[in-house]
């Protein structure tokens, strides 16, 4: 996949990976057996049909393309840019023991890019139901409450999502930096699904301006909670609220969804400092810690207190960071954050760490050595060490049930919750996850709360 | 709020209400470029997002005589926490202050939900010459028995109240003001802390026990965007000249 070079790609918010060519495409198109056994289709936490779209692009059948891949997948143009396909459906492929798989993902992309660029060139998609008179309340507009809207639309339900800021997209907007994923590919998914019929509230703060109950009460069949894990962890260390250390939450959602890396033109800003230290190393620090870069830090760091080979981040996005200059400091964990005596970061006290058994994750456990203690200097910090469900709607919501680490309990196969009508999926049930399998839960709820709104449970 | 597209969230405080008619009272400081660009709106002019109400609401309790104590444009958010208190069956004794007179509003609707009102004014065009906390300290000196202090405004205007109900060990409570950038508890912008834990003031406040405020801190994060702040008003004004 042709990329934008390192040095200059650091400099710039624009996307990294440049897509395929049309050449490059049928080529790639074309290296698919059509296997019989379709090991891929299963690996997909969606089930895209994803012979039968590649089979379109090797032919130049580009609109069959589209249509197959909207069949069972509202949200390709996203999919095909942050999904770990090296781990769901490429991991599958029959060509992985021999030469390569199939690069699934990137002729995803290539598919709903087309399709974005040639919409002139479509079809009209098929014509939609009869209303049903059912209606339908997501909470939610992130990865699976667009889903959910998307799929019972199609079904000819009333839907309405609740999105509490601004603009709609959830992590999609303000979590996946530009670079990664344009906003614009974005915005675009999300009229794909209003298109359907679906519409989107915004400024909707439900369990503040409405509560779960409230929305029933008022005339809505069934609710889905899609929420995701939006409350940022913290180290909890001395001097964690000094100015200039940052929970993750806050560095990408000014940057991304605040466009603080185009301040002044836009009004929100980001103090980004010379020496930034990033903590963490799942994707949403290698997302922090390169737009850090863009924004004209002078160094940054990873500061991650396992080694390489547990990073959870996606190997591309590792890469990616590593191409680009950052320096990641394995094996390390911050103890205690140092400032100038004006409330302003200056340094981040660390302690060596080594391998243990492994833990609870199955990973290797991290154990400090004694008395290998020394300073970073660093004059910012972002805190990326994960994120879990805004206790605001379990609160605010009667009869859910929720875990010790604030997810709400729904069936794995149905997403119903305890509670009667209410259904929930994504990062809510399971912690921060991916953007796909968050879609993958969104689809099966849907499915299961159509079975119940039709009178068919 | 956001004003638009290219515009920062900021949060304000509902200082009054009318579900019948449907609308919000709001009001504010022109401090900078987004709160003077919000007062140059008018009537019929709109704004991109409005979202609300965030925080925990104030509790409203009969505690015997409230103190509300409001700090120049605060007399908006007290206001409303006066006139529940009256409601609850509260004595209600009001001290709204502010640097002159120019800078004095809303002086008869407190009035109006107050058993007395004292005004001050820090250079003494208008009212009583001094600071707030002058006749609270003197209400607190008297022997009445208080039950709670209310006090809104300025930060520093809310630490030295405070400091001045703190040895009179009366129950105070601050609406504390950190920078925030969504406010509904997603990014920790808005941590404080309070009785030595870190806190979200827009999801666990803004209401707080403030003799459990961590002063200091609250002042010096408020301080983060200074710079930004200024070259975003200095160049508003220079494009406000070309315009004009």
């Amino acid at each position: 996949m042709p990329r934008q070079e390192a040095a200059a790609r650091a400099k710039n918010f624009k996307e990294v990976a440049l897509g395929y060519t049309p050449a490059m495409a049928a080529e790639e198109a074309g290296r698919c057996i059509q296997c019989p056994k379709r090991p891929c289709v299963a690996g997909c936490p969606v089930n895209i049909d994803i012979p039968e779209f590649i089979k379109a692009v090797r032919d130049g059948k580009m609109a069959e393309a589209v249509t197959v891949l909207k069949k069972t997948n509202a949200l390709p143009g996203i999919c095909g840019r942050v999904c770990p396909q090296e781990s769901q459906c490429e991991a599958q492929c029959t060509l992985l023991k021999q030469k390569a798989p199939v690069a699934i993902g990137r002729l995803e992309r290539y598919v709903a890019d087309w399709e974005r660029e040639n919409k002139a060139a479509m079809p009209p998609g098929a014509p939609l139901p009869p209303p049903t008179g059912k209606k339908v309340a997501v909470i939610g507009s992130g990865p699976s409450g667009l889903t959910v809207a998307a799929e019972l639309a199609k079904k000819g339900h009333g839907v309405s999502i609740f999105e509490a800021l601004h603009v709609g997209g959830g992590v999609l907007m303000y979590g996946i930096p530009e670079f990664r994923l344009p906003k614009e590919i974005v915005q675009n998914e999300i009229n794909f699904v209003k298109s359907l019929g679906a519409e989107l509230v915004l400024d909707a703060v439900i369990g503040k301006c409405d509560t779960i109950d409230e929305l029933l009460a008022g005339g809505y069949d069934a609710v889905f909670l899609g929420t995701g894990a939006g409350l940022p962890m913290f180290l909890n260390i001395p001097g964690e609220n000094a100015n200039g250390i940052y929970s993750a939450n806050e560095w990408l959602t000014r940057t991304n969804l605040m466009k603080a890396y185009l301040f002044p033109n836009y009004d929100t800003p980001l103090k980004v400092g010379k020496k930034v230290a990033v903590i963490g190393g799942g994707n949403v620090a290698m997302d922090a810690a390169r737009c850090a870069l863009r924004l004209g830090a002078a160094e940054v760091y990873i500061v991650y207190r396992r080694s390489e080979a547990e990073l959870p981040a996606r190997k591309e996005e590792v890469e990616n960071a590593m191409e680009e200059g950052i320096i990641f400091k394995f094996l390390t964990n911050p103890t205690k954050f140092l400032d100038d005596g004006k409330g302003w970061v200056t340094g981040m006290e660390c302690i060596q760490m080594e391998l243990g058994e492994p833990d609870a994750s199955g990973r290797r456990r991290p154990i400090a050595k004694a008395g290998s203690e020394f300073v970073m200097n660093i004059d910012t910090a972002v805190v990326a060490l994960g994120t879990t469900p805004n206790p605001l709607i379990a609160a605010t919501t009667i009869g859910l049930k929720t875990t010790g680490h604030g997810t709400v309990v729904a069936d794995e196969t149905t997403g119903k919750t305890v509670k009667d009508k209410v259904w929930a999926g994504g990062d809510i049930v399971t912690g921060a996850a991916t953007v796909i399998s968050a879609m993958g839960a969104g689809k099966r709820a849907a499915a299961d709360i159509d079975k119940y709104l039709m009178g068919k449970q | 709020m956001t004003k638009d597209e290219k515009g920062e969230r900021i949060p304000l405080t509902i200082a009054d209400s009318d579900a019948q008619a449907g609308t919000v009272t709001i009001v504010f400081m022109e401090v900078g470029k987004t709160t003077r660009e919000l007062g140059l709106l008018q009537t019929g002019d709109s704004i991109m997002s409005l979202t609300g109400p965030l925080g925990l609401p104030t509790h409203i309790e009969n505690y015997g005589t409230v103190v509300c104590v409001a700090g120049g444009f605060a007399v908006a958010p007290v206001m409303p926490i006066a006139r529940a208190m009256k409601q609850a069956g509260n004595k209600v004794i009001s001290i709204l202050g502010a640097r002159n007179k120019e800078l004095i509003f809303w002086e008869e609707e407190l009035r109006s939900v107050s058993d007395k009102l004292i005004v001050t004014t820090d250079d003494g065009t208008y009212g009583r010459k001094g600071l707030v906390t002058e006749p609270l300290k003197e209400i607190l000196e008297s022997g009445e028995k208080i039950g709670l202090v209310v006090a809104i405004g300025p930060s520093i205007m809310m630490k030295f109240c405070a400091k001045t109900t703190q040895p009179f060990g009366v129950k105070t409570i601050v609406s504390l003001n950190p920078v925030m950038v969504d406010g509904t508890g997603m990014c920790g912008c808005c941590r404080v802390v309070v009785g030595g834990q870190t806190k979200f003031a827009c999801v666990d406040g803004p209401d707080f026990d403030a003799h459990q405020v961590d002063w200091d801190l609250l002042a010096t994060r408020q301080r983060t965007y200074l710079e930004e702040e200024k070259q975003a008003m200095e160049n508003w004004q220079c494009q406000c000249g070309k315009h004009s």
